[in-house]
């Protein structure tokens, strides 16, 4: 099963060191002059399937972003890590906001199809709005199976064991190819860009895609009532003694009195 | 076809003021570029060493190298990956050569800019290096004196060791301004931005400019992965700023294929751990005459030629992470083939390299400052003191107010001179960026002294990164060509340029009974403080954003009065004036402000013209750099003129109290409390 083809889907994001302000309308968070990065679990999803690649488990690796014209900026990224070429899918700036994560899964289910893959690789949420559906989803239009929050890839016989980060420690599956992947925090650490990398991504191709292209209408299916910031955090006290922590406590009603 | 360009500029910038552009480009071409066959004040300005400390300035020294040769200082300027070279325009009038004659071609009041994806690209080529200088221990490079193997290898697998390189040897073949961009990341730990310079901007300097294809293809593609690395070998025990003195030998061997080299260097950055040396040498050279004469030759020397030692590394004040040696060569086997350039003709091959890596220390000083002022506003925000923050005191805003002005003025001279060294083929810019040297090692020091200022005890704490930030900010006025061989550089080289075009002039002002009416012209512009040959009025007001007007305007009457300055200078001194290096100093500073107010202004003029976020901020940022440049201009220019309030010109009051000192060795007043009686 040499020569997987491997797509990986890539959301450019605002930069998890930059401080979020919400909009005064509270419509959205400020994105304008907001610096921007890719998603660093996609991140890490480039960087395994580069790494695949790398152990001639995977013979092309294909990034794909879904959004306005900025989001060639993170594929560009994606491909001066390794990525063989890239896909952007332009939605203009308005229908982004209201971009959902099941439009980029039959997007990315489609490109699928399209490109022939075998994997589809994917961060296990973005760190923006923190969905965690786009991989599933995927799984799911495509009817393949799926292996979420990976911690560890391998290749076996007929297939990859994948090592995922649940709840109560780790639990190992088996999955087939075809299938979908989602990168957790502990698969990998992702290289920097080299900059004789980034030169060479200069000349990778990058294909230019409309939602349209690919049959899917990205019409909103839910709208966004508002976005406030979260509560500031009430200022505690500090009290002298153990009596009135205790009578403090009962006031609340969080001891039986 | 310059007016045609400024006037494209001004369209692109999104407006046009009053037609007053074309007319005064005019005006400038009219002006009677009076003619010279030969050439006069042809200075050789003594060299300087980068990257290594060069001994203290000695005012007797420059005087001795007064020389009637060619000019040994030109500008070597490398295409850069954003257009091919054959396409570029020849840069007709020089910038700041100009200036002494009192002009200013106003196509340099058109900021120049990068297109849309150039600018892309180098936003995506500085990211991965802002991440990896985000997580470096800076501070223990520094307690260890010593750039860890492993970060230096980091260092050269991001791509970072052939920054300039080209292409097909390799490299990233990044013009000036991509160079200019990385250098503000590179600067976060200056043993770092040290070691990368001495590396590129110097170390392979020499092959780039002047090797054969044979020498490029044997020693870049080596030099641009880092898997070699490369230092600049000038400076020795007794040749420092006057580079044309050094004692290292080459001698040819008697068949003719190999020189032995023989001598020492020293604070040889790079020295203990490079592969491939940049040496100079004397050799003997026999002139057309048939006369024997010893020259300076360049050499390419790889490590293991054999015969090459290095001492320790040096403990130093600051940059202490970067690798700082004495090399010796003990009669070290060098190829004739390893030859860079002519034998003899390394003197002028050291001055290209030199010349041309100066003006990355403008961009690698805003980098890092504002980094400093960042930290320290933070500081200044969150501390209070009598029950307010200290950014509500008026001192402390004066301060911050202040490291703004010259950061942005710093940025601005530093990316005027990359950007016009890439658009224009093979530009001079030697002036300028030694101008941009000068003001941004100046500039840093004192922000950085500021800063600490701001932190109070605090800075002053190895806990801190400032105290290290201070020791390393001390180098950069000393190497790279110490800021006092600088000014007189920018002085002498813009004097040799107003000298040739007033040659005539200057006769006739010598033999004022011949020519009464031009002896009456020039009385009366000089009762004005004008210039005899130079416009009277430049009128730049026309050429910015009417909001910069004023300092237009401000920026018009120093450059008529500095050209005015310039005549008076040279009919009094004429040749001499290589001596009086007071006199040239305020020259230079003079040159330093004008050059720095046309960085400003140009700039400011395009960000509010093209909307930029802040272009008010800019806007202030300019008036107030305009203001106090202004004021010591005027200072500078009073005190070119002799004074009548004093006895004694301040100069020659200097120079005897340095007489007095140097005789006594010493502080020469009594102690306060001595009696005489």
């Amino acid at each position: 099963m040499s020569g997987l083809r491997v797509i990986v889907g890539c959301k450019r994001v605002i930069d998890y060191a930059v401080k979020i302000r919400v909009k005064p309308d509270k419509t959205g968070v400020i994105t304008d002059g907001v610096k921007h990065s890719m998603n660093p679990f996609d991140e890490i999803a480039v960087e395994e399937a580069v790494r695949m690649k790398e152990k001639k488990l995977a013979s092309e690796v294909i990034a794909v972003s879904c959004g306005p014209t900025q989001c060639q900026e993170t594929l560009r990224t994606a491909m001066a890590m390794g990525a063989d070429k890239s896909i952007h899918v332009e939605v203009d700036a308005a229908t982004y906001e209201n971009l959902q994560p099941l439009h980029v899964a039959k997007i990315l289910a489609k490109v699928a199809q399209e490109e022939k893959a075998d994997i589809v690789f994917t961060g296990k949420q973005a760190i923006d709005d923190d969905c965690n559906q786009t991989g599933q989803m995927v799984a799911a239009i495509l009817d393949w199976p799926q292996a979420t929050f990976a911690s560890k890839v391998e290749k076996v016989d007929g297939g990859l064991t994948v090592t995922r980060e649940i709840d109560g420690g780790l639990e190992t599956i088996k999955v087939k190819v075809p299938a979908v992947l989602t990168a957790d925090l502990r698969l990998n650490e992702p290289r920097y860009a080299t900059l004789p990398n980034i030169m060479k991504a200069k000349k990778k191709p990058m294909a230019k895609k409309k939602p349209a292209d690919y049959g899917v209408d990205v019409g909103p299916r839910q709208s966004v009532l508002k976005v406030e910031d979260p509560p500031v955090r009430q200022a505690g006290s500090k009290l002298d003694s153990v009596e009135s922590l205790v009578a403090k406590l009962k006031d609340a009603g969080l001891v039986p009195s | 076809m310059l007016a045609k360009r400024h006037a494209l500029g001004l369209a692109r910038a999104g407006f046009r003021c009053q037609n007053t552009g074309a007319r005064a480009i005019n005006q400038l071409h009219k002006v009677a570029v009076l003619s010279s066959t030969k050439r006069q004040d042809l200075v050789r300005i003594p060299s300087h060493r980068c990257l290594s400390t060069t001994p203290a300035f000695n005012a007797q020294q420059t005087p001795a190298t007064v020389d009637v040769k060619e000019p040994t200082v030109s500008e070597g300027s490398e295409g850069g990956i954003y257009q091919p070279k054959e396409s570029k325009p020849v840069l007709k009038e020089p910038l700041a050569k100009n200036l002494f004659l009192g002009k200013l071609d106003p196509e340099f009041l058109v900021y120049p800019e990068i297109s849309k994806e150039e600018l892309e690209f180098l936003t995506e080529l500085v990211k991965p290096i802002e991440k990896f200088f985000a997580q470096l221990d800076s501070k223990s490079i520094d307690q260890n004196a010593k750039i860890p193997d492993e970060v230096l290898q980091q260092l050269k697998d991001l791509g970072l060791f052939g920054l300039q390189i080209p292409e097909e040897y390799g490299g990233l073949n990044l013009d000036a301004t991509g160079f200019a961009r990385i250098c503000e990341v590179t600067a976060l730990d200056g043993a770092i931005g040290v070691t990368l310079a001495a590396h590129q901007s110097i170390g392979l300097k020499g092959i780039l400019i002047a090797g054969t294809e044979e020498q490029k293809q044997k020693y870049l593609p080596q030099l641009s992965t880092g898997e070699k690395v490369a230092a600049f070998c000038l400076t020795e025990p007794s040749s420092g700023s006057d580079a044309a003195s050094i004692q290292t030998k080459a001698t040819l061997s008697e068949d003719g294929n190999t020189f032995y080299l023989n001598g020492g260097k020293i604070w040889i950055s790079n020295g203990g751990i490079a592969d491939v040396f940049t040496v100079f040498a004397k050799t003997e050279v026999t002139t057309p005459e048939g006369e024997i004469q010893d020259k300076v030759t360049a050499f390419i020397v790889e490590r293991n030629f054999g015969g090459i030692t290095h001492g320790k590394p040096e403990d130093k004040l600051g940059i202490r992470g970067s690798n700082t040696c004495e090399v010796h060569f003990d009669n070290t086997p060098v190829p004739i083939e390893n030859v860079l350039g002519e034998v003899g003709g390394g003197f002028k091959i050291a001055m290209r390299i030199l010349n041309s890596g100066r003006f990355s220390m403008g961009s690698s000083g805003a980098g890092f400052l504002k980094v400093l002022i960042n930290l320290t506003s933070e500081h200044a925000t969150s501390r209070s003191q009598f029950g307010k923050k200290l950014s509500e005191f008026g001192l402390i805003q004066e301060k911050f107010s202040k490291l703004a002005i010259t950061t942005y003025a710093m940025e601005s001279m530093a990316y005027l001179t990359a950007r016009t060294l890439d658009s224009y083929d093979d530009p001079d810019m030697s002036v300028e960026a030694a101008m941009v040297k000068i003001f941004s090692s100046e500039g840093c020091w004192h922000c950085v002294s500021e800063c600490l200022q701001v932190l109070g005890g605090l800075g002053y704490m190895k806990d801190y990164p400032y105290e290290r930030y201070l020791r390393d900010t001390r180098i950069l006025l000393i190497f790279e060509g110490t800021n006092e061989i600088l000014r007189l550089f920018v002085a002498l080289q813009g004097i040799q340029h107003a000298g040739k075009t007033m040659k005539e002039l200057l006769k006739k002002l010598r033999n004022p009974l011949n020519n009464p009416s031009l002896m009456f012209k020039a009385a009366w512009r000089r009762s004005r403080g004008k210039s005899v040959i130079g416009p009277e009025v430049l009128k730049l007001e026309g050429e910015v954003h009417p909001e910069l007007e004023p300092e237009a305007k401000i920026l018009d009457q120093g450059i008529v009065a500095f050209g005015g300055a310039v005549e008076d200078v040279l009919s009094e001194f004429g040749n001499k004036v290589v001596h009086e290096q007071m006199k040239l100093r305020r020259l230079a500073d003079i040159c330093i402000d004008l050059f720095a107010m046309i960085a400003c202004i140009s700039r400011s003029s395009r960000s509010l013209c093209i909307g930029l976020k802040n272009a008010d901020h800019e806007i202030l940022l300019t008036r107030a750099f305009c203001y106090e440049a202004d004021q010591r201009i005027k200072r500078n220019l009073y005190e070119l003129q002799p004074s009548k309030r004093v006895k004694m010109e301040i100069d020659d009051i200097h120079r005897q109290i340095a007489e007095s000192v140097f005789k006594q060795n010493g502080y020469a007043a009594e102690h306060p409390l001595a009696r005489s009686y």
